[in-house]
């Protein structure tokens, strides 16, 4: 075989692995957040069908596949029609920077555990999770409704302004690693230690704009319940509503698992060393439990706090977000010059 | 293989482009122009420069489209709206615009048409390092002037967005702070001086100040931190608020 064919092949199976755990993330994480809700309120939950009510996330996704698919009739069509796979897209394409093990050499071919060895990696994650805004400004602004636009305006405004704060952090993880991508990140942390020790403040202001970017309550304005009916996905119903939520918990474990690599060491565990096809499994599993802490904080802090006001979102965002984020990427910098990182 | 990809971007770039300068609706203008950036993200991705690709996608695609459709879908605007005079107006100054655009073209590529051959942009020099030495160690200077112009902006329109506060509401002073002519309240000492100096100047000075009475709300201060109780401005001014 030649060089390109393994690469191709090699690619296909990466991005194979890596669409089916994403893809699978989300039945797990509709019951994971049923079943917390439910123990947070003191309640069972859905129990009935499965062990521990688990296939119950199979019955959702079939419900959502069988119902009928309304379209209003005074929607803008297009756009109503791409918004949903617009917001998935980013979604699953964010992750393939991410990297999930160890090199492999195998029949003499070197392959990374990488989906794309982007030489911009983290960087090309940001850039192509800010497209996911599109969708949902696209949805609210089709639907000829009130609630959506009032949803999506929110959406724009929010994301723009909390990207600053998560970019600003992200930067001062690379400013001592000296390179954009996600391998030599977690290179860096075996060889030093977890990030999230000399950036604790760096990686509070990662979480808190995560929470924002990914539309989580306590900052899920752009659907707030309570006040715009369901946001910017008021009109969509059946499957295309579903993509939406789809979209929306793909995007929490692509960043979960940015927010681990960056921060947390990636696939990597301290004194942890396996090599070969093992310790790409290794390396998954532990990725994935990783992320899976991130995801159950998620649900955790969702049942937990309630929803800001949309100012406060703006001076939170603004005010102390952003100062703090540029303190820690000043301390960051003066700290990497003077050796000491 | 790279040409066919180079083909069929180049081509969602010329497409869309003139569906930004054809639709009539400023969404779908601005949607096209999104479509527009991301091929020539790709052609950046062709031509071996990947950094400035996902500058590309992170800034204009990522951040300044999203506040035109922000803008866009505040303002509701629905259709594009004609122009008093009509074609005939539109069609003299675009002749005009082209006219001296390809001037200026025709002027910036002339020495270039005769002269030797520069060297060509090499990867080192498209590359992230390659592009920092050029930007912080070769032109310094300009990069950092660059920044200062950004700023500028950036202040510029926090004071025209700047609500104006209860007491110049009160004293009859403009939201600019330009000093409160025709009005014939009485005006003390202290708001005098706010509505003279600028705003932005008034309020870093309560930033740094700490503790002025809540008498003067309104127009966040760009340092953030210090100043409570007012409300955040610029790309957050509300009215968004239902």
């Amino acid at each position: 075989m030649s060089a390109g064919t393994s690469d191709l092949i090699g690619t296909a199976i990466k991005l194979a692995v890596a669409l089916g755990i994403l893809l699978n993330v989300v039945p797990v994480m509709v019951w994971v957040e049923r079943r917390g809700s439910a123990l947070m309120q003191d309640r069972p939950g859905p129990n009935r069908l499965g062990p521990l009510g688990l296939f119950q996330a199979l019955a959702d996704a079939l419900k959502f596949m069988f119902k009928e698919d309304v379209t209003p009739s005074a929607v803008d069509r297009p756009l109503y029609l791409m918004a949903p796979v617009l917001g998935l897209l980013p979604a699953l394409t964010t992750f393939a920077v991410v990297p999930f093990g160890p090199d492999v050499t195998v029949r003499g071919h070197l392959y990374q555990m990488v989906v794309a060895p982007a030489q911009t990696g983290v960087l090309l994650f940001l850039a192509i999770a800010s497209l996911g805004v599109y969708s949902l400004v696209m949805a609210g602004y089709a639907s000829n409704n009130k609630y959506s636009l009032l949803g999506s305006i929110r959406a724009s405004s929010q994301l723009i302004s909390y990207e600053l704060a998560l970019t600003l952090s992200v930067v001062a993880v690379i400013i001592p690693v000296s390179s954009f991508q996600l391998r030599d990140v977690v290179d860096y942390q075996q060889h030093h230690v977890w990030n999230v020790l000399p950036q604790v403040l760096g990686f509070l202001v990662f979480l808190i704009a995560a929470f924002a970017e990914t539309n989580r309550l306590p900052f899920d304005l752009p659907e707030a319940e309570s006040e715009l009916v369901a946001g910017f996905h008021t009109e969509y119903s059946a499957m295309r509503f579903a993509t939406f939520f789809m979209s929306e918990y793909i995007s929490m474990t692509s960043l979960s698992a940015l927010g681990a690599t960056l921060y947390f060491g990636g696939w990597t565990l301290p004194g942890v060393h396996i090599s070969g096809l093992l310790g790409v499994a290794v390396g998954l599993a532990v990725l994935f439990g990783k992320v899976a802490c991130f995801l159950a904080f998620f649900v955790w802090v969702r049942w937990t706090f309630p929803r800001f006001r949309y100012d406060q979102l703006m001076r939170l965002g603004w005010k102390v977000l952003l100062p703090l984020a540029i303190l820690n990427l000043i301390v960051v910098a003066a700290l990497t010059l003077a050796g000491v990182l | 293989m790279e040409m066919a990809v180079f083909g069929l971007f180049a081509l969602l770039a010329l497409g869309s482009s003139l569906v930004v300068v054809a639709h009539k609706s400023p969404i779908y203008s601005t949607l096209s122009l999104v479509l527009t950036l991301f091929s020539v993200a790709v052609l950046f991705v062709l031509l071996g420069a990947p950094f400035i690709a996902t500058l590309q996608l992170l800034i204009y695609a990522g951040a300044i489209l999203v506040l035109f459709l922000f803008v866009i879908m505040l303002l509701n605007v629905g259709r594009e709206e004609g122009i008093p005079g009509g074609h005939r107006v539109q069609l003299v100054t675009a002749i005009l615009g082209a006219l001296a655009f390809t001037g200026a073209l025709w002027l910036l590529l002339r020495p270039a048409l005769g002269a030797a051959p520069q060297a060509a942009l090499t990867e080192e020099l498209v590359s992230l390092s390659g592009l920092a030495q050029e930007l912080f160690a070769e032109y310094l200077l300009p990069f950092e002037i660059v920044g200062l112009l950004l700023l500028v902006a950036v202040i510029g329109a926090t004071v025209v967005a700047r609500r104006p506060t209860a007491d110049e509401l009160a004293g009859g002073a403009g939201a600019g702070g330009a000093g409160s002519t025709g009005s014939n309240r009485a005006v003390d000492e202290v708001e005098a001086a706010d509505a003279t100096t600028p705003s932005w100047a008034a309020d870093e000075d309560r930033a740094g100040g700490g503790a002025r009475p809540a008498s003067f709300p309104g127009g966040g201060s760009l340092a953030g931190g210090a100043a409570a109780g007012g409300e955040a401005a610029g790309i957050a001014t509300p009215g968004v608020r239902p």
